[in-house]
């Protein structure tokens, strides 16, 4: 049966991939491009950065395309402001707003939604950070000069910390585990990333968690696990996302911690792909299945999960080491592959004392994740070895490699 | 094919290093640098696919 129809569910990175791709490819059948919220698809990533930085004007939504753009040259019919309810894969149809849509092939990119915080509900000053509602929110609260107060130490909540440092507000983060950033980058260095926050006069508590928050209307005070009680204007809950699957409950998709999906991001149901955020595949590079909240790979698999929709007899793996980036304060923290790690060797640099180097993560005798610190130049060089399946002493051999040649040229 | 890049769009993250790392690298300042602007024999896929798959719309392949 040949495809007349695309439908791409999610209206934002992984989706406009999607969409894009099969244009590029060629594809002249009917595009459909469904999204919960009311905005044309736009980038997450600088809404926990500069889109928090004081400018007196109100900032940019960073939208990725014009609605012209995406109306005449992708041809999308654009579905925006509603989300889809329900999923048949036996009719080939979705649910939008009461109106059925058919489809020949569709692309599951829904991504993930903020986890709340139980027992917040009713109190105004309590925010999210995912959406650009919640940011214009969290501007706005910062513009006002709040008192900030930050739950969970990832790397959204990291970031939204410095930007209220960088305006000269008082900030504390407060986190459950040990360190920072312990899922990103695992504890240790998370341990060593904590230097960030003090070095720039952020109140980081770790090892608490929150107990309830306190207020009439809007939120006055924060009460912590050890008894302290903690003055706020504003909080933030950055205690991470959760894969937004609830529309394909009764789906007959597999569903556990995201759609699950087989190396060329097919579910299992005839011609529906996921992707982005919401997509759990299996990831070839590394033999398991794997869910990424990383801009990069969900731009990626928009792009796979499209053409593999559209063609499935000649459907591609998807297999890749995971990257993300983070801009902190005056740094730059970027990471590739995987923090399971069985040993960490800090190869360059200094990470905890002066905020620049480069750790490297072994699994087993492999080189399975490398950490940068403000050392953009060295990142994608492990990238591309921990592609090819390098082996520890061969990610050791090339740090000292490298580190000759910076001493070279330092000197 | 030349390669262009736009500097006021490149925020140096360095994907296109990554695909293509023969024409492509970032420096110690989170700088790209273009080691050719020309494209070499045999690579042209590894640079469209890197051309495609910067975040920022930051390259451009021109005859
Ligand atoms: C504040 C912030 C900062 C980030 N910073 C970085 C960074 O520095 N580096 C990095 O690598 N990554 C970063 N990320 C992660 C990156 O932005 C995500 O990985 C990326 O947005 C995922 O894209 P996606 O299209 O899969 O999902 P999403 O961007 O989550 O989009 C899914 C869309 O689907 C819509 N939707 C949900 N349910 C339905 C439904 N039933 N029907 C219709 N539409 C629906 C949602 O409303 C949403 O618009 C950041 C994320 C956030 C929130
Ligand atoms: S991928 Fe794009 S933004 Fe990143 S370094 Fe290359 S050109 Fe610059």
């Amino acid at each position: 049966m040949s495809v007349r129809r695309l439908v791409v569910v999610g209206a934002s990175l992984a989706g406009l991939r999607a969409v894009e791709a099969a244009r590029r490819d060629g594809f002249d059948g009917r595009i459909t491009l469904v999204g919960a919220e009311p905005h044309l698809p736009y980038d997450r990533p600088p809404l926990s950065k500069r889109f928090l930085d004081a400018s007196g004007t109100d900032p940019v939504p960073p939208t990725f395309r014009t609605e012209e753009a995406l109306r005449t040259d992708l041809g999308a019919e654009l579905l925006l402001g509603d989300p889809a309810t329900f999923l048949d894969t036996a009719a080939r149809t979705i649910v939008v707003g009461g109106r059925t849509i058919g489809y020949d092939a569709l692309v599951v990119a829904t991504g993930a939604t903020a986890r709340r915080l139980p027992g917040a509900a009713g109190l105004t000053g309590v925010h999210t950070l995912r959406t650009l509602d919640d940011a214009l929110a969290v501007r706005r609260a910062l513009d006002s000069g709040a008192r900030t107060v930050v739950i969970g130490a990832g790397f959204i909540g990291a970031e939204t910390a410095a930007a209220a440092r960088k305006r000269g507000l008082d900030v504390v983060v407060v986190e459950t585990q040990p360190t920072p950033l312990v899922r990103a980058v695992g504890e240790a260095m998370g341990g060593a990333l904590a230097s960030l926050h003090l070095r720039h006069g952020t109140d980081l508590r770790c090892g608490l968690s929150v107990t309830s928050l306190e207020g009439e209307e809007r939120v006055e005070r924060v009460r912590l696990s050890d008894g302290s009680v903690l003055d706020a204007d504003l909080v933030v809950v950055g205690t991470g996302a959760v894969p937004a699957t609830d529309w394909l409950e009764d789906s007959g998709l597999t569903l556990s911690n995201g759609v699950v999906c087989d190396e060329t991001l097919c579910t299992g149901a005839e011609g529906v792909y996921a992707a982005g955020d919401v997509a759990r595949w299996h990831n070839p590079a590394f033999d398991r299945l794997m869910r990424l909240e990383h801009w990069i790979s969900a731009a990626e698999q928009g792009a796979v999960a499209a053409r593999n929709a559209l063609n499935p007899a000649a459907a591609k793996t998807y297999a890749t080491v995971p990257y993300f980036w983070s801009d902190q304060y005056d740094s730059r923290i970027q990471f590739v592959g995987v923090p399971q790690s069985d040993e960490i060797d800090v190869v360059d640099g200094d990470i905890e004392g002066d905020q620049h180097g480069v750790a490297l993560y072994r699994g087993g005798d492999r080189l399975v994740g490398a950490l940068a610190v403000n050392r953009p130049t060295e990142i994608m060089k492990y990238r591309g070895l921990i592609a090819r399946g390098a082996s520890w002493a061969e990610g050791l051999a090339f740090a000292r490699s490298r580190s000759r040649s910076r001493h070279t040229t330092d000197a | 094919m030349k390669i262009t890049v736009d500097r006021s769009k490149c925020t140096g993250l360095g994907i296109c290093e990554s695909l293509s790392p023969d024409v492509f690298e970032v420096d110690d300042a989170g700088e790209l640098v273009l080691k050719t602007d020309t494209v070499p024999a045999g690579i042209l896929s590894d640079v469209q696919e890197a051309v495609a798959g910067c975040p920022t719309e930051a390259l451009r392949l021109e005859p």
